[in-house]
């Protein structure tokens, strides 16, 4: 259960960039995870709802993008959408692939204001 | 327009004066930021200053992993008998409790530092660190990281090693690389333990293991071996005395990178 680990990273560059746009509260983050990163998206919702209190996003909203598992084959020049355990090329079966999606762990937004209670704006 | 000077930011946006009271900028409340980094930058970054201290120092740093009970610290102990005398080894040994390891291991008159991590399941690049403060870094070749027992946390923390090696005891069953995608793909080699015992498992195939392993598009040798049959160890010996040629090898580019031509 490492989940809880990868908040308090989480928490901790996302309160870096407030202080650095010199905002107080943090009101919600969206974040990037493939299969391969090992990370679970239910376990890390739940581990959030408890590592953002006494934070600055201690009111924050955690949106969770799930990307899929790609893999690329040079010799067919081929993209294929795979399981995490089955990295081979769906044309020819090669396992010497190139990963192109699915290990990431991604910081990709956060929304800051002033006041924690802020409401969210639709962009 | 904005309720306080009629510019063109949205009404109950937030003005900052500077000192002398002149509006320095508007901003939108609440404001979104584009990212786009990695979560665990901050471990990335400890990591990457821990693999600056071993190549300052010319170590060779091994991350090992493998679920509980698959023989790290006897693949280690053997390890250290066999090339003991060659290279001067160093061991850092994570677990929940006890010095046990770390005590089997100065046993065998090598420098050890134990890591207890109370209920943490993992090791990160900051407790590797602050074990390094406990060694002799000018007096060790190859520093082994015994990690913590477990073949999920262990995978998502970067430790500044130069290789990582994953074991896989034959009592555990060879369909755990497709189990646990996410250690076995990362792992640079992968050691099938205990291997003496394939005479009397029928369920367990090293060419099905190796199958699973390269299912994750992973080139790493697979190797059978065990500690209590020195024979079976060369394969795994010599992998690791390539290793320490290959490190040292990359340490004498960089420093001809940076010697005036």
């Amino acid at each position: 259960m490492h989940e809880l680990t990868i908040c308090h990273s989480l928490l901790r560059e996302a309160e870096r960039i407030a202080k650095q746009h010199e905002r107080k509260a943090v009101t919600a983050l969206t974040i990037a995870i493939g299969p391969l990163s090992g990370v679970e998206a239910p376990l890390l919702e739940r581990a959030f709802s408890i590592a953002r209190t006494n934070t600055a996003a201690e009111f924050a909203t955690l949106e969770i993008e799930n990307l899929p598992v790609v893999v690329w084959c040079e010799d067919c020049a081929l993209a294929s959408t795979v399981r995490a355990n089955a990295l081979l090329c769906v044309q020819c079966g090669n396992w010497k692939v190139t990963l192109k999606s699915g290990g990431e762990l991604l910081l990709k937004s956060v929304v800051l204001a002033d006041a924690a209670n802020a409401s969210t704006p639709v962009f | 327009m904005c309720d306080e000077c009629g510019c063109a930011a949205g009404s109950g946006d937030t003005h900052v004066h500077d000192e002398q009271g002149i509006i320095a900028r508007h901003r939108t409340n609440p404001q979104s930021v584009e990212v786009l980094t990695g979560i665990l930058r901050q471990n990335d970054h400890e990591a990457a200053h821990n693999r600056e201290h071993f190549d300052r120092h010319d170590i060779l740093a091994i991350n090992l992993m493998s679920s509980p009970g698959s023989g790290k610290t006897s693949l280690l102990e053997a390890t250290i008998d066999a090339l003991g005398d060659r290279y001067r080894i160093g061991v850092i040994e994570g677990d929940l409790e006890t010095e046990n390891d770390a005590n089997r291991i100065r046993a065998k008159g090598v420098p050890a530092m134990q890591i207890t991590t109370g209920q943490t399941c993992h090791l990160d690049a900051r407790m590797v660190h602050d074990a390094l403060h406990g060694l002799d870094l000018e007096a060790i070749d190859i520093l082994f990281i015994e990690n913590v027992g477990n073949l999920v946390c262990p995978a998502g923390f970067d430790l500044g090693q130069h290789a990582n090696v994953t074991l896989l005891s034959v009592t555990e069953g060879d369909d755990k690389p497709a189990k646990y995608p996410v250690i076995f793909r990362i792992s640079d080699l992968v050691l099938l333990s205990k291997a003496d015992l394939l005479p009397v498992l029928d369920d367990f195939s090293p060419e099905q293991a190796e199958k699973h392993v390269r299912a994750l598009a992973n080139p790493a040798d697979v190797l059978a071996l065990s500690a209590r049959r020195i024979e079976t160890l060369v394969p795994w010996l010599e992998w690791l005395e390539n290793m320490v040629v290959a490190r040292n090898a990359k340490a004498l580019l960089a420093v001809d990178a940076l010697a005036p031509s």
